[in-house]
């Protein structure tokens, strides 16, 4: 899509892409490319002696238990929070769209979560499930549970996943509640008075005509659990015990930060690269192209 | 509503009310927790009804910090969280509106070009890069300074995209108008396509503000200058390790802190909130 009608300059365009342009050059490319340079060397901790290492780095990093690990990690976690996140959401959109008194206050009260930022959520989670001390702890220890995240590595997964999807409830619920309000009214009157009672009127005509929001919400969701929710982890498990909450960006964080393992931590940083662009392909492609049928 | 069925409404409503009490316990708790006393904290189970510390334990955050692990006051890292945040807001709207302008209005070599690199910036995120990034800024002296903690985060290309794509819909005849009057490219864009793009910038700033104030990674790498801590670095600063070492009644004093002012501007601003998470997403 183009204007038909335009300016005319030889330099004032310039001028107005210039910010822009240059704080993406200074602070983007020129790191990213820095990024990719480094994951082609190898660097002692004290950067006095660098060599071309070519793809040593990578085959390392995929022959490491640790890197293969911490991608299990993050397919498990990002798939709990994705399936969690979207289903919760759903439900109480298809709540929030059936009512018509109060329909507003339950938005607002539902909405909050999204302003609170990731490490939050997590020293928050992380309070109430405290393995001493927390409320949650408490309850659970009335039904002989011993929980402990500290120490048992499950647990600590599961307390991530249940902060990553809290904060991100009310993003999904947003779209969910949006999607449902624009479903033509008469499809769902013409099928009730066919005598589809409301779980038929979902499975037959609501889910079907979500189904391009859902799966919105899914890649979104999905690049969340892999970049955003670095604050919970770092603020409750660290990526521990052993490893069990590391997803990759917090182990590119780890060694890189920690460890001054310029190299390695790069290689992770080149393939995180592809995998986003990966994800943002798919979502052009197929976002566009309405999935209902 | 297509039918009336009083037992599922009666349900939808419990449903909802149930939802709502669930997400939002967590923060009762910490609310509860901010108004004790550290013993009342460590005692378990913890008291569900706020106790009567809250103005000590609020002052004691804001002037003096917490005694163990982090002992700087929170009231200037509000300071800097909220600089952050409106620097991030403005600059990312103000530098993409200008540069959406130049590629929606004009025609110039290079402009498919330059737009294609922007683009790409939409797809890494601060996360993936975040070494070089480090090392970028620390070459340029800019640790410890507002331009490191926010020039990064600008280079953004959600912002352009919004804005290019709001002019698109903006009807050609108004350009024709305005040369036909003749107003040149700026004084245009001042007079009429700014205050056109009055709700998009409300709600692209609504976004941003939050984005800003929640950044976590990026000011925990560049900031070890206590001045610069911003509030929700300080929350983590104060958690020393250990469950009854750090002192949760300051902590969560101060996380009631880092949450309030984010949570207002969505309550409050809460259409264009609306309108700016769906229309960033397009």
């Amino acid at each position: 899509m183009e204007k038909r009608v335009v300016f005319r300059s030889k330099w004032l365009p310039y001028m107005l892409v210039a910010p822009q342009l240059l704080i993406t050059i200074v602070f983007f490319f020129w790191p990213a490319g820095q990024a990719l340079f480094y994951s082609f060397q190898s660097q002692d901790p004290f950067g006095m002696n660098v060599t071309f290492a070519g793809l040593d780095n990578f085959r390392y990093l995929f022959n490491d238990s640790a890197y293969l690990a911490s991608f299990k990690v993050t397919a498990v976690f990002s798939m709990l929070v994705a399936a969690g996140g979207i289903s919760i959401a759903l439900v109480l959109a298809l709540m929030a769209d059936r009512v018509v008194k109060g329909a507003l206050a339950y938005r607002t009260l539902l909405i909050w979560p999204y302003a609170v930022s990731a490490a939050v959520a997590g020293v928050l989670w992380g309070f109430l499930f405290a393995p001493s001390i927390g409320i949650i702890t408490f309850v659970l220890k009335q039904f002989n549970i011993d929980w402990n995240w500290v120490l048992q590595g499950d647990q600590a997964m599961l307390l991530v996943v249940i902060a990553s999807i809290w904060k991100q409830i009310s993003y999904n619920f947003l779209f969910f509640l949006a999607g449902l309000q624009s479903i033509p009214r008469s499809l769902i009157e013409a099928a009730s008075i066919d005598g589809a009672g409301p779980v038929r009127r979902f499975w037959t005509i609501v889910f079907p005509l979500l189904s391009p929001v859902t799966f919105f919400l899914l890649v979104v969701n999905i690049v969340y659990a892999f970049f955003d929710t670095f604050g919970v982890i770092d603020a409750t498990t660290s990526g521990g015990p052993a490893g069990s909450t590391q997803i990759l960006v917090y182990k590119v964080f780890v060694d890189g930060v920690k460890s001054a393992d310029l190299g390695g931590s790069s290689a992770q940083s080149a393939v995180l690269m592809v995998i986003v662009i990966a994800l943002t392909v798919v979502q052009f492609r197929f976002v566009e192209r309405k999935v209902n049928y | 509503m297509v039918e009336r069925r009083p037992l599922l409404s009666v349900f939808t409503h419990l449903g909802l009310v149930i939802g709502i009490v669930i997400i939002a316990f967590p923060l009762y708790v910490t609310f509860v927790a901010s108004t004790l006393t550290l013993e009342q904290v460590l005692t378990v189970p913890m008291q569900m009804v706020p106790g009567d510390n809250f103005w000590n334990n609020y002052a004691q955050v804001l002037t003096g910090g917490s005694t163990r692990g982090s002992t700087a006051p929170v009231a200037p890292m509000l300071f800097n969280s909220l600089v952050m945040a409106l620097i991030i807001a403005f600059g990312k709207i103000a530098i993409s509106i200008v540069s959406a302008f130049a590629i929606v209005y004009f025609r110039f070599p290079m402009r498919n070009f330059f737009f294609w690199m922007i683009f790409v910036t939409l797809m890494l995120p601060v996360e993936v890069r975040i070494i070089p990034t480090y090392k970028v800024v620390a070459d340029l002296g800019m640790l410890d300074s507002y331009a490191g903690l926010t020039l990064p985060l600008i280079a953004s290309a959600t912002a352009t995209f919004l804005f290019r794509q709001f002019f698109m819909t903006v009807p050609d005849e108004l350009v024709e108008a305005a040369r036909m009057d003749g107003a040149g490219p700026m004084r245009f864009f001042f007079d009429v396509l700014l205050p056109l793009s009055a709700t998009s910038i409300a709600a692209l700033f609504v976004i941003q503000f939050i984005y800003g104030w929640n950044q976590y990674l990026w000011p925990l790498l560049i900031t070890n200058d206590e001045s610069m801590y911003t509030t929700v670095i300080g929350i983590k600063r104060m958690i020393v390790g250990g469950d009854a070492l750090t002192e949760w009644h300051l902590v969560m004093a101060t996380a009631i802190l880092a949450m309030v002012p984010p949570a207002l501007v969505v309550i409050l601003m809460q259409k264009w909130f609306v309108k700016g998470l769906v229309d960033t997403e397009k």
